[in-house]
């Protein structure tokens, strides 16, 4: 888990008006559905693509949870994140059939193209690498996804050409 | 009504409203109102791609809309019937079923690429909703869950717990309120069945649950699915909303008295959220750690109410039962093991894919006959069922018929599906450390032998794999294993020693080779290998030293080239990319 800060950036979802109000409507959208909590994390994450540790203050005060019990959900579940991601997201699948057919050398490739270790975000912010479990297209292994793109039967010599179309 | 196509909506985007705006007024200009049917959906998916529409029959995604490209959208594709090549978003299409091999019979999969899953009027044509209508109006409860007992149904998801049984307690527990939940986590990685029901025949997991939830008295029932599959997510949507407009789920459903209802509910990556206890948990919005049982949650489940829980397969089957009859079903399969099963073959066989077969054949058939055996003519090895709590089975097993009890006779499980085939390429100590790793990744904490004895045996795994392996290690991780099994607290330790186990007793010898003579004999574990270029056939094309991730060959064109072992990383790139075959591994 990367260290979080408790400093307020500027692009905040808590400071900027927009972003404050998506997050408003979300929670009054959700509150009083039991299970509440997962419900909002999901919906946040998926629309700002991370929890900041401001925006778990915010939801432990709206939705009356104890803060310590948001951040275990967090960091429970591997698909949040607390801190943004690139602009796109480069997953390559680790699941047994990618594993067996290939996975381990995607990444070696990846992580040269983009010069990042997984887990990393490139300095122009433009791709973060992760792994990923399954996604379910095995017979397609090796996989990787970008965004929500399936990229199935990936030859490492091929990478760099499939990174362009990413901008 | 029967509408023509139908776009969905995500109501995610800021300007959704504009957009929805633009395209009602376009569809009311072209006079398409009552042929295309407008959805509206929490989100589609990504949302760097809002604003953004999915039409359907054709499943076009449209993305970052604007209201006049929304028009233009209506004028082309709906009205017109043309694709506006440059608003759509290119994804890999869902392949679609081959056409059964000889081997297979398909019940389950029976309509998959065969019904629109976005029109409920193609499943009703197939006598979709007729068993639910025989249940409510012609059964009681007790009949269906006769029928249910007849067919010998066993769960899906794992386990192979009688469903008429699982069923029976859920009944007899009392409570105000009573759930039914479906377990659409899939987490085992290579496995997809689940994920190929859900997309392409929604309406006969639905129909199966209102079944469940007719029998013990349920009004509410969940959905639970992996974030994972977004594609699943939103059939599942449309498919619960027209069974609502149909009149199929609700209140009241066909006069009988009888409401129930559903809802999805998405998982956010944690694989031991397919436990049925902690995806309760995970549903009540916690951290998804498993409890003990009993409590058995028939008694005591989703807060704290009787609740049944089953896997998509387990549910898709039961519309048939009560249409074809038990007898039907059990007239498939084995003495024990009843009916057909799906594996998701995959690994290093010549046609991967989903396969629906009946229960009782020979892996040999499913390898050869189903699978068109081993890609590229190579040898079989083992074939890996059950996902990282089951086990490798190895060649001798090869005529050894698939049902729940033989299984687990030779050290592996059913499990959900997975069946990863592995060839004389595949180490087997790598694949035992290759599942430790993924369930000490997995283990939620909870309990002491999981969280800590994992994390040793992985410890001990990859040492061998790395060439620092002692004389005792393989008892050692006997004895671990043996600890693990019997003291974890859910299925997910209890399973997690089996690839090693079953790789210790049918492949000794491999492990011997990694610890004592520091060799890898399938060519796998990177610390123990080497790769070299062959003078002899190196014809200096530079391909290598382009593709190398770590810039360790050097040579120039037209010249032998040379890879430094104490840069490389043996990831083998090069000797994928070689046009002569001049790298060989040592
Ligand atoms: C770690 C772990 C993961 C599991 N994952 C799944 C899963 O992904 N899907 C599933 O249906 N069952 C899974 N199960 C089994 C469930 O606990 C439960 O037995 C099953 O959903 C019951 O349905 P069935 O009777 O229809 O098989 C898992 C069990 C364990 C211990
Ligand atoms: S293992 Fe990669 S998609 Fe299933």
């Amino acid at each position: 888990m990367n260290v979080v800060s408790t400093e307020i950036m500027p692009d905040d979802p808590v400071v900027v008006p927009e972003k404050k109000a998506h997050m408003d409507a979300i929670l009054d959208a959700n509150r009083d559905r039991p299970g509440a909590t997962m419900l909002v994390l999901t919906l946040l994450q998926e629309e700002f693509g991370y929890v900041s540790l401001p925006m778990q203050n915010y939801i432990s005060e709206q939705l009356k949870v104890p803060l310590s019990h948001i951040y275990g959900v967090l960091t429970f579940y591997s698909s949040f994140r607390m801190t943004p991601i690139g602009r796109h997201q480069v997953n390559v699948c680790m699941g047994t059939a990618c594993y067996v057919r290939g996975g381990p050398t995607v990444i070696d490739k990846l992580e040269q193209v983009l010069g990042v270790k997984v887990g990393e975000t490139t300095e122009d912010n433009r791709f973060t690498l992760d792994i990923c479990r399954c996604v379910g297209a095995c017979s397609q292994a090796p996989v990787v996804m970008i965004d929500d793109d399936v990229i199935g039967r990936v030859k490492p010599q091929d990478i760099a050409k499939l990174l362009r179309k990413y901008e | 009504m029967v509408y023509r196509a139908h776009v969905l909506l995500s109501s995610a985007a800021e300007q959704s409203g504009e957009i929805e705006q633009a395209l009602l007024d376009s569809l009311y200009n072209l006079n398409l109102q009552d042929e295309v049917q407008v959805l509206e959906v929490a989100t589609l998916g990504n949302p760097r791609l809002e604003p953004q529409i999915v039409v359907y029959p054709e499943g076009i995604q449209y993305v970052k809309l604007t209201p006049e490209n929304v028009q233009h959208i209506v004028e082309e594709h709906l009205y017109k019937g043309r694709l506006v090549e440059d608003l759509m978003y290119v994804e890999e299409p869902v392949e679609p079923l081959p056409a059964p091999s000889t081997k297979e019979i398909r019940v389950v999969l029976r309509n998959i690429g065969k019904i629109d899953p976005l029109n409920i009027e193609d499943y009703i044509a197939e006598n979709g909703y007729q068993a639910l209508a025989k249940a409510l109006t012609e059964m009681t409860p007790e009949e269906v869950m006769e029928e249910m007992k007849i067919s010998g149904l066993r769960g899906r998801g794992g386990a192979g717990f009688p469903t008429w049984l699982k069923w029976s307690f859920a009944q007899r527990a009392s409570g105000d309120a009573k759930y039914v939940i479906c377990n659409g986590d899939e987490g085992d990685p290579g496995a997809f069945m689940n994920r190929r029901v859900l997309e392409g025949d929604p309406h006969s997991v639905i129909e199966g649950m209102a079944i469940a939830a007719y029998v013990i008295g349920a009004e509410k029932g969940y959905f639970y699915v992996r974030a994972e599959y977004p594609i699943a997510i939103n059939t599942l949507r449309v498919a619960i909303e027209q069974a609502r407009e149909y009149g199929l789920l609700g209140e009241n459903i066909f006069g009988s008295g009888f409401d129930f209802d559903i809802e999805i509910r998405m998982g956010a990556g944690a694989f031991v959220c397919g436990e049925e206890t902690a995806l309760m948990h995970s549903i009540e919005g916690k951290r998804g750690m498993p409890r003990t049982r009993p409590p058995f949650p028939a008694q005591s489940g989703l807060w704290q109410k009787p609740t049944n829980i089953n896997n998509v397969e387990s549910y898709a089957n039961v519309p048939q039962i009560l249409l074809k009859g038990g007898e039907w079903f059990a007239s498939m399969g084995t003495e024990k093991s009843k009916g057909t099963k799906t594996f998701a073959i995959a690994g290093k066989v010549k046609r991967t894919g989903l396969v629906e077969v009946p229960l009782g054949i020979t892996i040999r058939e499913i390898v050869y006959d189903v699978g068109g055996g081993i890609l590229n003519d190579k040898k079989f090895k083992a074939v890996q069922t059950g996902g990282p709590m089951g086990g490798c089975i190895p060649e001798q097993y090869l005529d050894m018929p698939v049902d729940y009890e033989t299984l687990g006779k030779v050290g592996s499980i059913m499990g959900s599906g997975g069946f990863v085939v592995m060839d004389e390429e595949t180490c087997m100590v790598d694949i035992a450390r290759f599942f430790m790793e993924f369930v000490q990744d997995e283990s939620c904490g909870k309990c002491v032998p999981c969280r800590v004895g994992t994390r040793r045996m992985l410890e001990i795994l990859t040492d061998i794999c790395e060439g620092r392996g002692k004389p005792g290690d393989i008892e050692r991780l006997e004895e671990l294993g043996e600890y693990i099994r019997k003291g974890s607290l859910c299925g997910l330790g209890q399973g997690a020693p089996n690839p090693v186990l079953s790789t210790i007793k049918y492949f000794r010898d491999e492990y011997e080779a990694h610890i004592y003579d520091k060799q890898c004999p399938a060519k796998v574990c990177r610390k123990l290998i080497e790769y070299k270029i062959d003078p002899d056939t190196c014809i200096g094309c530079t391909r290598c030293a382009r593709n190398c991730p770590v810039n360790c060959i050097s040579g120039e064109a037209k010249e032998v080239h040379v890879i430094n072992p104490d840069v490389c990383i043996r990831c083998g790139i090069c000797s994928q990319v070689c046009p002569v075959d001049a790298v060989h591994i040592y």
